[in-house]
């Protein structure tokens, strides 16, 4: 990538934004925004998703490094589970003595 | 420490109305300084708010038009104890005073410029008041102590967002440390008046802050990053000043010209 303004045609590059709202829960994705590096995205990021308490954590990553599952392989990826109930706890049967389930 | 103590409670904050609720009168000395740092943080929010839909990017008018509230939201403070003073209103001072009777600094309603003008008076201006606040927070009015307790903690990010444009805008492309050169170099002239004692702050004593004494931290601190940018701090010609005593630059009438239109021709009007 070139420098963002080193030609007309080269915008600041795009950041996903994850945001921790309270300690102990996981960072949620809240959006995305555009910055002209990792450092000025985290500031970007704290004026457009956490001016209202939402946030006591961000993290930021360049949307072109995430790899993504492909839409159009959705049939074999998400496959149905149907017919698969054993994959869930309620197909087995409670074991005798076994209290507290 | 509990998750509940990170997290500023907008019921709990200072806010305008709860300090003209309190009705607590300042003195006439006390008034007059406040409006001096109240018109500061107006006159520069209305200076960025020209910014909404003009910067180089949608996020950059958004952490703009953040610092603006900001500013908005300190000038508010300030104006309304100020106001109580002379049984006025915050709008009375904002709205219905003419420019003899402002006293920001001249640095405040310098134009906007380029992006890096702007970033240059951001970068002395949050630099000051990041001083000043730190100081004010040990005041011994009361009220003055809790204003500048909730904006210092704002202006040091302002403090941090102009810092991050100096450096990069100064070490980016040969366009941009140009620009942020010649940015600074139409700024710095006015930064002397920012430390020149008066009678009144220095009859204030322990419940103002002598501008004279931030100057060392704030060449310290802002000569720090300047070095990083590989910027030399910029010398030459130094503006007369006299925005305390009312006298502004050409660009002051238009300014307020427009921020007061509305309530001039409307008088009362709410929405």
């Amino acid at each position: 990538m070139s420098a963002p303004g080193s030609n007309d045609t080269e915008p600041w590059p795009l950041w996903e934004v994850f945001v921790r709202s309270s300690r102990g829960l996981s960072h949620l994705h809240a959006g995305s925004l555009h910055a002209p590096d990792a450092e000025m995205a985290v500031r970007n990021a704290r004026d457009l998703y956490t001016r209202r308490n939402e946030g006591v954590s961000v993290w930021v990553v360049r949307s072109s490094d995430i790899t993504a599952s492909d839409p159009d392989a959705k049939g074999a990826f998400f496959e149905s589970p149907r017919g698969k109930e054993y994959r869930h706890a309620s197909y087995y049967t409670e074991s005798e003595g076994v209290k507290h389930l | 420490m509990s998750d509940q103590s990170f997290r500023i409670s907008a019921g709990e904050a200072l806010t305008a109305e709860k300090i003209t609720e309190a009705g607590e009168k300042p003195s006439e000395a006390v008034a007059t300084y406040a409006v001096r740092l109240g018109d500061d943080a107006l006159i520069l929010a209305q200076r960025l708010g020209w910014w909404i839909a003009r910067a180089p990017e949608l996020e950059e008018d958004v952490a703009l038009g953040n610092i603006a509230l900001d500013q908005l939201g300190h000038a508010r403070s300030f104006l309304s104890y100020a106001a109580l003073a002379w049984g006025k209103t915050e709008d009375d001072l904002a709205y219905f005073r003419d420019e003899p009777e402002f006293t920001n600094l001249q640095i405040v309603e310098q134009p906007n410029g380029d992006f890096a003008a702007t970033i240059a008076r951001q970068f002395i201006v949050s630099y000051y008041q990041f001083e000043l606040y730190r100081r004010l927070v040990d005041s011994t009015n009361a009220t003055l102590a809790a204003i500048a307790a909730k904006a210092v903690k704002e202006v040091d990010y302002h403090r941090d967002h102009a810092t991050q444009w100096v450096l990069r805008l100064a070490l980016g492309t040969e366009e941009s440390r140009r620009r942020m050169i010649a940015g600074l170099g139409v700024m710095w002239p006015y930064v002397d008046e920012m430390f020149r004692d008066d009678d009144l702050v220095e009859s204030l004593g322990d419940a103002a802050v002598l501008p004279s004494s931030l100057r060392e931290d704030f060449d310290a601190v802002t000569g720090a990053v300047l070095a990083e940018a590989e910027l030399e701090v910029p010398e030459g010609f130094v503006a007369r000043g006299g925005g305390r005593e009312g006298i502004h630059t050409e660009f002051f009438g238009p300014l307020i010209a427009e921020m007061q239109v509305l309530a001039r021709a409307h008088p009362e009007a709410t929405w």
